[in-house]
């Protein structure tokens, strides 16, 4: 039976951790998450859901609660934007380090200075290197059940899972969201089970200096160095990609909804220009390819769901054959160029693959980006590449000069 | 003396063979810190000497189970520990935050003030060594006037100390207590009580750092007494926003025998470039402070 | 075939001597006079300055009290803190030997 209700994004993602059984919360108010964590603090007032609620005085404590309580065995959840997720950056990396299955909705918003509470997705991408999967929604729906599906995968390889998706053009947007049966949810989820219990009745010392080299412990076990345990960080990111499409199998089997593993693609096959995007900016391309192809161009669209671990090999894929790429996304790499257009070019390298790749930055700090303006630019990059020009960076409705 | 040595914990939780340098203060007091505590105790600490006395990865010289976290977040941690192991049903097991005067005075006070104001069931230890001790002697806002430090190599430090015990009562927990590792059955009797209350505890130690306060290692007993005999150094406690002076503090207000700051002073390379003037203002700072706990301890 | 390290994050378990035998960082040795050392003397538990105030906790609190020298870093506080005087650092004791 059906549960659909009308919800924002930030709904979703409540209804999200809310359905996982999240067992301690820990929130800083920052727009445009703030009512995500409002929502939860509302039912555990109101004892709909049992949780340990823990209302710290910044962002780096929330991370840090998350990330204490998550050692000693608790399903964690929070959400945060913008300035909070940066205030977080150094125990990103310390929860990643721990390899501790924290949830984290990120709700995509501007960096200052000067201040912005609107959309881009700088926040996040300034984490790409911290060891968190990210995964970008890109409706409602997609973001309550891949807030399931980011207990199951960051569970299965131990490492965090950021679910990012765009402040106010999700997260305040009301759209129908299909509410998933908790009980199936429970089928879905196994318990939580961690890595290393810290308790008295075995005492360990959790995170400690570690030397650079190799060590023995007391029993003459050589033990790892430094280096030895970030690689095994980084070979569990590239093993997660199995597990995040396994996921999303596993869930349309039993939800019905693919959001499509590592990325989705649209109207690709007959494509003679891919418009690859993350999140809501990738959704606004389809609208974009749809209107090229009313103007006779087939245009489709790779919207890349996975940022980290990246899709390599699915990149190379869809864009395989392809005479010309546009990536459009809300955020710079300043002193280069895009971070997706970046690694996606990477990717193809790779592969051989040598097909233009023009790079849009749009949409920074909330500026409003139109699917006919995404499909103007494929027009003009079109026109660009025919007559030789293999890359280009353009800022969409920017004062350049 | 042996009546009351014989009431403490007999069990070792720091191992032989640990990293601490030698004739450490923090071992002294850390060692009967973790006797009051007894097992059923996690500990959450940050970057520090105690990191250092723990030991490197895969050995840890600590018998007491452990969290290591970021420097600004210890009693975040602990918030977490605490918030989690309510989660998993585990109310039997005493939370205990450890960090020095950088990670408690310093960048760890917002989270800690934090905490305390969440009224976070958990102790919240600092030992103070006056200093960054850790990273080679560098200023903190525990460094007392006077005293030379890797950051202030020339002129010395020219303020005075944070008095981080008011503005943790500031907070209206219910238990605070300063003590020092010459004193350690005082030191132990606070934890053995501060385990017993629900809420924040905050506890803070005094504890002389050969290296960094320049002395050799076999006086760290006698300066941490020093400093108690001269007042730089107080040992009380204040429980429910009760004042007690405790211990030699306690005899020492009784008997009017408070020693000048001189006698403390003089044992230290750190202070070897004090002023006279500063001096002065050291013994005029003390005195205040003493004579406010004077007041309080009559009320 | 080497064993691999299991664990996927840093994590300890309790030993002793992490950093070594550091009764080898010591220059100076603790040397026990029994004759003065006042549980000896008295023949009963007693005293027991030294047990307190040891930062390394490796003094058997018996009759007569034993300073176990293998991690004894020798920092010389027992000897300092000793009220009979039954206790001196001797310099380069293990060298005499």
């Amino acid at each position: 039976m059906s549960n659909v209700q009308i919800m924002t994004g930030n709904s979703a993602a409540a209804w999200g951790a809310k359905l996982c059984k999240v067992q301690v919360v820990s929130a800083y108010p920052i727009t445009p998450s703030t009512s995500v964590t409002e929502t939860i603090a509302n039912w555990v007032e109101r004892g709909e859901l049992k949780a340990e609620y823990v209302r710290v005085e910044s962002e780096h404590s929330v991370m840090t609660v998350c990330i204490s309580a998550s050692t000693v065995g608790a399903r964690v959840f929070t959400s945060t934007s913008s300035h909070g997720l940066l205030y977080m950056h150094e125990q990103l990396h310390w929860a990643a380090g721990s390899r501790l299955p924290i949830v984290l909705a990120c709700v995509n918003r501007g960096v200052g200075a000067p201040w912005s509470i609107f959309n881009d997705q700088q926040d996040s991408i300034a984490q790409r290197d911290t060891g968190w999967i990210q995964i970008y929604c890109r409706d409602n729906q997609e973001i309550i059940d891949t807030v399931i599906q980011a207990y199951r995968i960051a569970e299965q390889v131990y490492c965090p899972v950021m679910v990012c998706y765009d402040g106010f053009v999700l997260s305040h947007t009301m759209m129908p969201v299909e509410i998933p049966d908790a009980e199936a949810v429970c089928r879905f989820l196994p318990p939580y089970k961690p890595h290393t219990i810290l308790s008295p009745e075995d005492p360990r010392n959790i995170n400690p200096v570690i030397f650079p080299w190799q060590r023995r412990d007391a029993e003459g076990v050589l033990r790892d160095g430094y280096m030895d345990m970030r690689w095994k960080l980084q070979h569990a990111l590239e093993g997660s990609r199995d597990v995040v499409v396994k996921t999303c199998r596993d869930y349309a089997e039993l939800f019905g909804r693919d959001h499509g593993g590592m990325l989705w693609t649209y109207k690709t096959d007959d494509a003679e220009v891919l418009l690859a995007g993350m999140g809501s900016i990738a959704t606004e391309a389809t609208m974009a390819a749809d209107l090229l192809r009313e103007g006779g161009i087939r245009a489709g669209v790779v919207g890349i769901r996975v940022y980290r671990p990246f899709p390599r090999e699915e990149v190379r894929e869809a864009f395989r054959n392809i005479p010309a790429i546009v990536v459009f996304e809300k955020n710079i790499s300043y002193g280069y160029e895009g971070a997706l257009c970046a690694d996606i070019k990477a990717a193809l390298y790779g592969a051989g693959i040598q097909t233009p790749v023009h790079n849009y930055i749009a949409g920074l700090g909330g500026r409003d980006v139109k699917a006919s303006e995404l499909a103007e630019a494929t027009r003009s990059s079109l026109a660009a590449i025919a007559a030789g020009k293999k890359e280009q960076q353009t800022w969409l409705n920017c004062v350049t000069e | 003396m042996p009546e009351k040595l014989f009431k403490v914990n007999a069990e070792e939780y720091i191992l032989p063979g640990n990293r601490a340098c030698s004739g450490c203060g923090l071992s002294i007091a850390y060692r009967y810190v973790l006797k009051a505590l007894r097992e059923n105790t996690i500990l959450t600490l940050p970057a520090s000497c105690l990191t250092v006395l723990h030991g490197l990865y895969p050995i840890t010289s600590v018998g007491i189970p452990c969290l290591n976290c970021t420097f600004a977040s210890t009693a975040a941690s602990a918030s977490g520990l605490v918030a989690g192991l309510a989660a998993m049903n585990r109310s039997d097991i005493t939370v205990v935050a450890i960090a020095g005067d950088g990670g408690t005075f310093d960048i760890g006070i917002q989270a800690l003030s934090g905490a305390a104001e969440r009224g976070t069931d958990f102790i919240f230890v600092c030992y103070d060594n006056e200093g960054y001790m850790n990273t080679g002697t560098q200023r903190s806002s525990a460094t007392p006037m006077g005293a030379l430090t890797t950051t202030t190599p020339i002129l010395t430090k020219q303020q005075h100390k944070k008095d981080m015990m008011k503005i943790m009562e500031g907070h209206d927990i219910p238990y605070l207590a300063t003590c020092s590792p010459s004193f350690p059955i005082d030191l132990y009797d606070k934890f053995v009580k501060a385990k017993r209350i629900k809420g924040t505890r905050y506890v803070q130690i005094a504890t002389p750092c050969p290296p960094g306060w320049v002395f050799p290692p076999k006086d760290t007993v006698k300066i941490g007494r020093l400093a108690v005999e001269t007042g730089i150094v107080v040992l009380y406690e204040i429980e429910n926003g009760k004042f007690r002076f405790t211990g030699r503090s306690k005899t020492i207000s009784e008997k009017g025998t408070r020693a000048p700051v001189i006698h403390y002073v003089e044992r230290q390379g750190r202070f070897k470039k004090m002023s006279m003037e500063q001096l002065g203002q050291l013994q005029r700072w003390v005195d205040g402070k003493w004579n406010e706990y004077l007041r309080r301890a009559e009320a | 075939m080497e064993i691999k390290d299991d664990n996927i994050s840093a994590m300890c378990r309790p030993a002793v001597g992490e950093a070594g035998k550091t009764g080898d960082w010591r220059d100076a040795t603790p040397v026990i006079d029994h004759a003065k050392c006042i549980a000896s003397v008295k023949n009963r538990p007693a005293c027991y300055l030294c047990w307190l105030y040891c930062p390394e906790g490796i003094v058997k609190a018996g009759i007569p009290i034993e300073i176990n020298l293998t991690y004894c870093k020798g920092c010389g506080i027992c000897a300092e803190e000793c009220p009979a005087r039954a206790i001196t650092m001797v310099m380069h004791e293990e060298a005499k030997k």
